[in-house]
């Protein structure tokens, strides 16, 4: 996926704004290129600072502004506040498929790796895609330091 | 009959990239299986492994969820549009942490947190959970999940004593026991928890005992204390299900509304007599006890088994019921009991089932709750009405009488008629000599077997239904109406110990 500097400093931004909780929004733009950053707010009521969902109304409406825009909904962002940037088992559980979801982690109040990742076919994992044609070489780091 | 469904972005590769496409059926359900034979791909991310909908697909008919109409038995025509729309969500942990925790999450929730490691079984508890090891629904990670998971009863009684009993066998990891009661004789025809020798001994005391005895594998917690709203919420916190075995409104509002704010399941059961009820309240899209009863019925209406009784084998059978509940909460296996209300008759041997709806208006748990803190319970369910204090006290002693007072006036000689608002069998247990038996039901309609100028002592069991049938007689004319405090247990402790209590 290609990401311009502007709409990875907004999910950054956006992340750090809504820290320690976990902020969520919707990906837009066209084939691989994300154009726009659509902020949404974050539904969950199971607790923000682990958790996020958007809710049908504001997906319809990430739909409809994708469209308004005239590029589609790519898929989705959202936060791992200190916590690394590896989607979760509950992400995965709760996975679409042929949705970009990048994942920002945010330590302390300040934005860090960022990753995207594609739910595989038959549901059993997520693959991690390229931002900028970079793979973050941070992430399994992180996630072997988090385990 | 061909109905336009609409296709959300991520699921287009399967509809050869339309937005729309038609099926057939006269059902949301039926027309789910025409869009999924048609276009293939798409079963996979809109039904689980079990066939239903994932919790994270919502389909809406024209502007409406069908879960809040009648689900996938809805019914669709040509003119209605179905709209497949995805619920977004997820959150931190890392996938490697594949053991799903035992955080209890109702089914639209989107499954259980992994919260906290699960623990390993040792050889020890694998020989001993063998039996649940097996069954693929339980197996490992289950038997771990019941290892990390907790539940505090609510009460060392009938209910809870089966609950725990079984819980305490099951493997769960951490059970708590919160009551403040010491046993009684009357307690052992139903508390099985507690043995003749425990007689006397504090009931916490009794049940830590005989739980670890069931299996020195677990902890147990206990909390000599009467449940208020001053501790509940500390109390209940380090817990994953609540099991409410209480005898009394106050504490089983209390119960309620405290799981409500914790966002904490409640395992309910009740029992009266030959009836016992089940259900699970508070899980997060289920009802509370508060959408079934939002008051508490007035004081005295609802007797408690003390005065009504209860057969010793029924709360074994509803306190079972609690602890399966509990089992599947912390496994997260099987269908639990939310929204439905078991209603179990051991005359007629049958069970019923009510169904249960949250109620949006609900003070509680409902869109726009009043009650957001626990309250003084007692006083909603008006036990102890705030009154008056400077009530004078001479009023009091005008209205009732002393066990020890009554003997000395009946020993002076004065002209008392002394009546007993019991039950008959209550009243063939042990009586004050010379009382006519008037059962409080048929006070209204044989007062006038009484004389209205009489100075009359009303008794019963402990002062309660005494003070009603009292209030009732004073309401009908009747002025010199003295009530028995303390009942004839009083009479019995400090008059008359030769005869049996019960």
């Amino acid at each position: 996926m290609r990401l311009g500097p502007a709409v990875e400093a907004a999910i950054r931004k956006h992340g750090e704004d809504t820290y320690p909780h976990e902020c969520c929004g919707a990906l837009v733009g066209s084939a691989d290129e994300i154009t726009a950053a659509v902020a949404l707010p974050n539904m969950t009521e199971e607790g923000p600072r682990r958790r996020f969902l958007v809710r049908p109304s504001d997906y319809r409406l990430a739909e409809q502004q994708a469209g308004e825009k005239g590029g589609e909904l790519l898929g989705f962002y959202h936060s791992h506040p200190d916590h690394p940037a590896r989607p979760s088992q509950f992400d995965l559980d709760h996975a679409w498929p042929n949705f970009a979801y990048i994942i920002v982690a945010v330590a302390a109040g300040a934005a860090g790796d960022m990753t995207v990742w594609f739910l595989k076919e038959d549901r059993s994992r997520f693959e991690e895609g390229e931002l900028n044609g970079d793979k973050n070489p941070d992430s399994d780091t992180a996630s072997t330091v988090h385990g | 009959m061909a109905t336009r469904i609409l296709i959300p972005t991520p699921l287009r590769p399967y509809t050869d990239k339309k937005d729309a496409v038609d099926a057939d059926g006269a059902t949301v359900g039926e027309l789910l299986a025409d869009l999924t034979k048609k276009h293939s791909g798409l079963k996979a991310h809109l039904f689980n492994e079990q066939g239903k909908l994932r919790s994270f697909v919502n389909i809406y008919l024209n502007d409406e969820d069908i879960r809040y109409l009648q689900k996938e038995e809805t019914k669709v025509s040509s003119a209605d549009t179905i709209s497949i729309i995805p619920s977004v969500a997820g959150g931190v942990e890392t996938i490697l942490d594949r053991d799903r925790g035992t955080r209890v999450k109702n089914s639209t929730g989107g499954g259980a947190g992994a919260d906290r490691e699960l623990p390993q079984l040792t050889n020890d508890e694998i020989k001993r959970y063998s039996r649940h090891l097996i069954m693929p629904e339980v197996g490992v990670d289950g038997q771990r999940k019941l290892k990390a998971g907790s539940v505090l009863c609510i009460g060392a009684g009938g209910l809870g004593s089966p609950a725990a009993m079984y819980l305490a066998a099951a493997g769960v990891g951490r059970i708590g026991v919160v009551d403040f009661d010491v046993v009684d004789f009357s307690n052992l025809q139903r508390q099985i928890i507690h043995g003749t020798p425990d007689v006397g001994r504090s009931k916490l005391a009794s049940a830590k005992d005989r739980l670890t005895a069931i299996n020195p594998l677990i902890e147990v917690e206990t909390y000599e204390t009467a449940l208020s709203s001053e501790n509940a919420l500390e109390l209940f916190e380090p817990y994953d299900v609540i099991l409410d075995g209480t005898d009394n409104f106050p504490t089983r509002y209390l119960t309620n509304d405290a799981c409500v704010l914790l966002g904490k399941p409640n395992a309910y059961g009740s029992i009266f007599r030959f009836e016992g009820q089940a259900s699970v309240f508070a899980t997060k899209d289920g009802p509370c006890y508060r959408c079934l009863y939002p008051e508490p019925p007035p004081p005295g209406l609802v007797p408690s088994c003390a005065e009504g009784g209860v057969l010793g084998v029924l709360p074994g059978v509803i306190g079972v019921i609690q602890a399966t509940e509990a089992i599947k909460l912390i496994t997260g296996i099987g269908e639990p009991l939310v929204g439905r209300f078991l209603i179990y008759d051991a005359l007629r041997m049958r069970f019923r089932e009510l169904k249960l709806k949250k109620d949006p208006d609900c003070p509680v748990c409902g869109t726009h709750p009043t009650v957001t803190k626990l309250i003084d319970y007692e006083q909603f369910c008006g036990i102890h009405p705030a009154a008056p204090e400077s009530a004078p006290v001479n009023v009091q002693n005008n209205l009732e009488i002393s066990a020890v007072e009554l003997k000395q006036r009946l020993d002076r000689g004065d002209k008392l008629t002394l009546v007993d608002v019991r039950e008959p069998t209550e009243y063939q247990i042990n009586r004050i000599p010379g009382t006519i038996l008037i059962p409080l039901g048929e006070v209204p309609r044989r007062y006038a077997e009484l004389n209205k100028d009489d100075e009359i002592v009303v008794s019963c069991k402990m002062g309660a239904r005494s003070a009603k049938a009292a209030d009732f007689l004073r309401s009908v004319g009747f002025s010199r109406v003295l009530n028995l405090k303390g009942g004839i247990l009083d009479w019995i402790d400090k008059v008359d110990p030769s005869q049996p209590k019960y």
